[in-house]
Formats: structure tokens, C-alpha cells, sequence
């Protein structure tokens, strides 16, 4: 077997690996997922089926697959059993790119399935792409609630992504460079990035939240609103493919935050050897932040669609666009050799953020006056999803 | 290529780590197997699932009521235009991107034209939200 060939076999081996460990993820963060929130409500989650509810992933997963799979009668034939196909796929994919560890750290392997130079852009495509599979999923169903849902999904998605593209050029210039384990480097020499993007960290948080479809930004889903959304349809697997692909989009955002913001698979250096050890830090920062997920989902309200909107054209991207030029000034006249200063400016910026955030929200939610007259002002068609 | 007596430290570093292309291959492969996977999960569960369809159940859902024609409504030309404003402002990351990555080694000229850049953009941003396209009613 030739040298080529038998690399490509362990990648094979390697993305399979990542794929099962990623699902087993996923199943399990369900369950993580009922038990915290029901601990945070003062009541136990599952833990009937199996010693501490741990049997429940298994039973819920069993479920799917032996239940009915039907598709209703106007459901278009191949885009509905496709769009679960893409979310999944592209969910699952977009998680390859993050490295875990040193060069040759998973026995002998790279603890990456792929490592390219325009690493974050890939990822930041590849999870773009899970919009088709919501937006074709909720058409698909020809139905009105989904299709709703997923026209609310898609404008929610992508005004939020160019918030977070934007938040994370400031790290860019920065680091100098799109590769993950560079800036992952770049973190081990000079210090986590978050100490310096204090302020893109909170937009790209934000962002997260609005591109994973969690609450406060589950639009997609608002079951109060729209029954489901655009799994309204959806049945037996193909609806717990969505279900994957929004966990695992989860679990990716979390990774990512953890490989721009705070030192990727390294820890705290000041333990020394202990923070070279690959795999336990990345795995702890992604934990922090499902549970940052968990926290949230338990605590927060859901915006109104308005909001939401507003929200994202007036605070996140021009926020996001202010950090770029403030980093983009200092490094052009101070030079990066003292970034401490850039770094307190972007935390006070933050506390800033949080210490007015009452009276911000009253500004981006106050409509703006267009000047035209309430009386000329076109009727919109309310019924169809214009709230 | 004109270039090809000056190509870059990094083109040539490239051709020394022996084809680093093969990163994109190894992509393609994790592609392949997340779909792979979506795919497999769909055809076992048509396999091992009942099929017994009947009128009522193939009915898309409207709590009983024959729901109207599915799809076919019109809707706000709002989403249009946040759809339009994506792509703009996209196209501006877009094109942010490589001054971003190359910005220390080309210094204050990359700092003016970033700014010139912004003000640009800013001038459109501001007028979209004069003219209240950011509004949803």
C-alpha cells in the first residue's frame, strides 16, 4: 500500500472517529441539557431509563430510528429528505478543522482531520452552509409554519453572521494569519487572544448564540409561535438530524471560541507542563461553554423578531465594525509590540457595553423615525410573517 | 505567470512541506463522511421504520383543518432586503479579510485604505438606517 494511500486511510479512520465521537457528543449533550436545566428549575431530569439517566440518549436514539419516517403529500419528493442530509453533513465537517493538539500528539496521528491555511474562513463557510438545510427544509415541507420559520431562520442567520465575520478581524490582524494552529500558536507565546478582543469575543459570543439557533435567538423553533418551526413536518430521524446538526453546530461554536479566544488546546501557562497536554483543555473550554449555552437557554427570555433584527444591524455589526477600525488605528500607530493597552481598551469597552446596556436597549429598540406620514405609510401583509 | 522568478516566502515554503493541497483532499473526506453519515441514518430508518400511511396523516399541519396551499404565500419584502444587505455587507468581510491577515506587513498605507474603506461602507450603513430599511413593523 503506497505512502498516499494509507495517510488517507487514517485520515478516513480519523474523520469517522471525530464524526461517532461528535454524535456521542451530541447524545449525550441532550441529556446533559434536560438534567441541568432540570436542576436549575429545582427538579431531577431524566433518570429512570438507566443508572443516572444514562440510558436516555440511547432510548431517544432507538425511538427515532424504529418510528414511522412519512413525508406529507406537499412536501417536495427530494429537497425534504436532502435538507437534514446538508445540515448534518455540514455541521459534522465544519468540527474537522479545530486541532487538538500538537503536530503527531493523537499516537503518531495529527489531532486534526484537516489543517488548512485559510483554516477559521473554512469553518466560518462550512457552517454558513447550514442555513440550506434549514431554509430548504422549512420550504420543502410546503407548509406554512415551516416555511415561516425558516424564512425568520435564514434572515436571523445570516445578519448575524456578518456580525461574527467582523468580530474576528481584529484577532486577524492581529495574529497575522487565518490558520487555526497559528493563531493557536500565536496564543501560546503571547498570551490568550480574549485579554486583547475583549469586545469582538462579546460580539462573536452574541453571534453564536443568533447563528446556533439557541434561545434568546431560537427563532427557528419559537414553539410558543410557529409550533416548531422548520422541523414542523419533520419526523422520526430526519428530524433528529436537525436535532444533531444544531447540537453539533454547538459544540463546533464552542470550539471555536475556545481556539480563537482562549489558547485553543493549550491551558493557563503558568502550570507549566500540565498546560501542554492536548486534548483535556480543549475539551474542558468546550464543556464551560455548552454549559454557558445551557445557562443561558435556562435563563433568558426569547427576543421579539423586531428586536432581534434591530439588534443585529445596529449593535452587533456596528460594534463590530468599530473594533475592526480601533485595533486597525492602534496597530498602525502604536505597533504590536505593547497590546496591553488595546486589550484594556477593548475590556472597558465591554464593561461599557454591560454597564449601559439598559439604556442600549432602549436605543436599539426604539424605531426609527422615517418621516413619513402614518397615513401614507404602505400596509404590510401581517398575516404572512411580517412580525 | 509574470511573477514566477519573485514568487513569496510562503509559496515557496508551501512546495517544501511537500504538498500541503492534500489538506483540502483530507476536508473532502470529512465531507464525505458527514453527509455519509446523514445518508446512512436516513436509509436504515426507511428500512427498520413502519409504513403505514393513510390520508389524515400525510396531511400537513393546521390542528385538524385542511391547511391552505403550502408554500405558495407571499411574504414581507423585508427578507428580501436584509438578503440584499448580507450579501453588500459580506462582500465588504470579504474583502476585509486579506487586509486583515497582511496588515502588520503593510503598515499605515493598509491603515488608510482600511479607513477609506469603512467610511465608505459606514456612508451605506448609515443610509440604510436613515431610511429605516433596518425597521420591522
Amino acid at each position: 500500500m503506497p505512502a498516499w494511500l494509507l495517510d488517507l486511510v487514517w485520515v478516513l479512520v480519523k474523520a469517522v472517529l471525530l464524526a461517532f465521537a461528535l454524535l456521542t457528543t451530541f447524545a449525550y449533550m441532550t441529556l446533559i441539557e434536560r438534567r441541568l436545566l432540570a436542576r436549575m428549575q429545582i427538579r431531577y431530569g431524566p433518570n429512570r431509563v438507566g443508572p443516572m439517566g444514562l440510558l436516555q440518549p440511547l432510548a431517544d436514539a432507538i425511538k427515532s430510528i424504529f418510528k414511522e419516517d412519512f413525508r406529507v403529500t406537499a412536501a417536495d419528493r427530494i429537497v425534504f429528505t436532502l435538507a437534514p442530509i446538508v445540515a448534518i453533513g455540514m455541521a459534522l465537517t465544519a468540527f474537522g478543522a479545530i486541532p487538538a493538539g500538537p503536530a503527531n500528539s493523537f499516537f503518531g496521528l495529527n489531532p486534526w482531520v484537516f489543517d488548512l491555511d485559510i483554516g477559521i474562513l473554512a469553518v466560518l463557510a462550512i457552517t454558513s452552509m447550514g442555513v440550506y438545510g434549514i431554509f430548504l427544509g422549512g420550504w420543502a415541507s410546503g407548509s406554512k409554519y415551516p416555511l415561516l420559520g425558516s424564512l425568520r431562520g435564514s434572515a436571523q442567520m445570516i445578519s448575524y453572521e456578518l456580525g461574527q465575520g467582523l468580530s474576528i478581524l481584529g484577532l486577524l490582524m492581529i495574529v497575522g494569519s487565518t490558520n487555526l494552529r497559528q493563531i493557536v500558536d500565536w496564543q501560546g507565546a503571547n498570551g490568550i487572544l480574549i485579554l486583547f478582543q475583549a469586545l469582538g469575543f462579546m460580539l462573536f459570543l452574541i453571534s453564536s448564540f443568533a447563528e446556533t439557533n439557541r434561545t434568546p435567538f431560537d427563532f427557528v423553533e419559537a414553539e410558543q409561535e410557529l409550533v416548531a418551526g422548520y422541523l414542523t413536518e419533520y419526523n422520526a430521524i430526519k428530524w433528529a438530524l436537525f436535532q444533531m446538526a444544531e447540537y453539533v453546530n454547538m459544540i463546533t461554536a464552542s470550539a471555536i471560541m475556545a481556539t480563537l479566544f482562549f489558547g485553543g488546546w493549550r491551558g493557563p501557562s503558568f502550570l507549566g507542563p500540565i498546560a501542554e497536554i492536548p486534548f483535556v483543555w480543549l475539551i474542558l473550554k468546550i464543556a464551560l461553554f455548552l454549559f454557558l449555552f445551557i445557562w443561558v437557554r435556562a435563563t433568558l427570555p426569547r427576543l421579539r423578531y423586531d428586536q432581534l433584527m434591530r439588534f443585529g444591524w445596529k449593535f452587533v455589526l456596528p460594534l463590530a465594525i468599530l473594533n475592526v477600525v480601533a485595533t486597525a488605528t492602534y496597530l498602525a500607530f502604536v505597533g504590536s509590540s505593547p497590546l496591553w493597552p488595546l486589550g484594556l481598551l477593548g475590556i472597558l469597552a465591554v464593561i461599557a457595553c454591560i454597564a449601559l446596556s439598559d439604556r442600549i436597549r432602549v436605543l436599539v429598540n426604539a424605531p426609527h423615525k422615517t418621516g413619513i406620514q402614518p397615513g401614507v405609510t404602505p400596509t404590510h401583509n401581517k398575516a404572512a410573517g411580517g412580525d | 505567470m509574470r511573477n514566477k522568478p519573485h514568487e513569496t516566502e510562503g509559496a515557496i515554503a508551501h512546495r517544501s512541506e511537500g504538498g500541503r493541497n492534500i489538506e483540502y483532499v483530507n476536508a473532502l473526506i470529512m465531507l464525505v463522511v458527514g453527509l455519509g453519515i446523514g445518508i446512512l441514518a436516513v436509509v436504515v430508518s426507511r428500512i427498520l421504520g413502519p409504513k403505514k400511511p393513510s390520508r389524515t396523516k400525510l396531511m400537513a399541519y393546521e390542528s385538524g383543518n385542511d391547511p391552505l396551499p403550502g408554500g405558495k404565500e407571499r411574504f414581507p419584502v423585508h427578507f428580501y432586503l436584509v438578503a440584499m444587505l448580507f450579501i453588500v455587507f459580506d462582500i465588504e468581510t470579504a474583502f476585509f479579510y486579506p487586509i486583515a491577515t497582511a496588515f502588520q506587513r503593510v503598515g499605515i498605507f493598509a491603515f488608510w485604505e482600511t479607513i477609506t474603506f469603512v467610511a465608505l461602507l459606514a456612508v451605506g450603513l448609515i443610509y440604510i438606517y436613515r431610511k429605516g430599511v433596518l425597521e420591522w413593523d
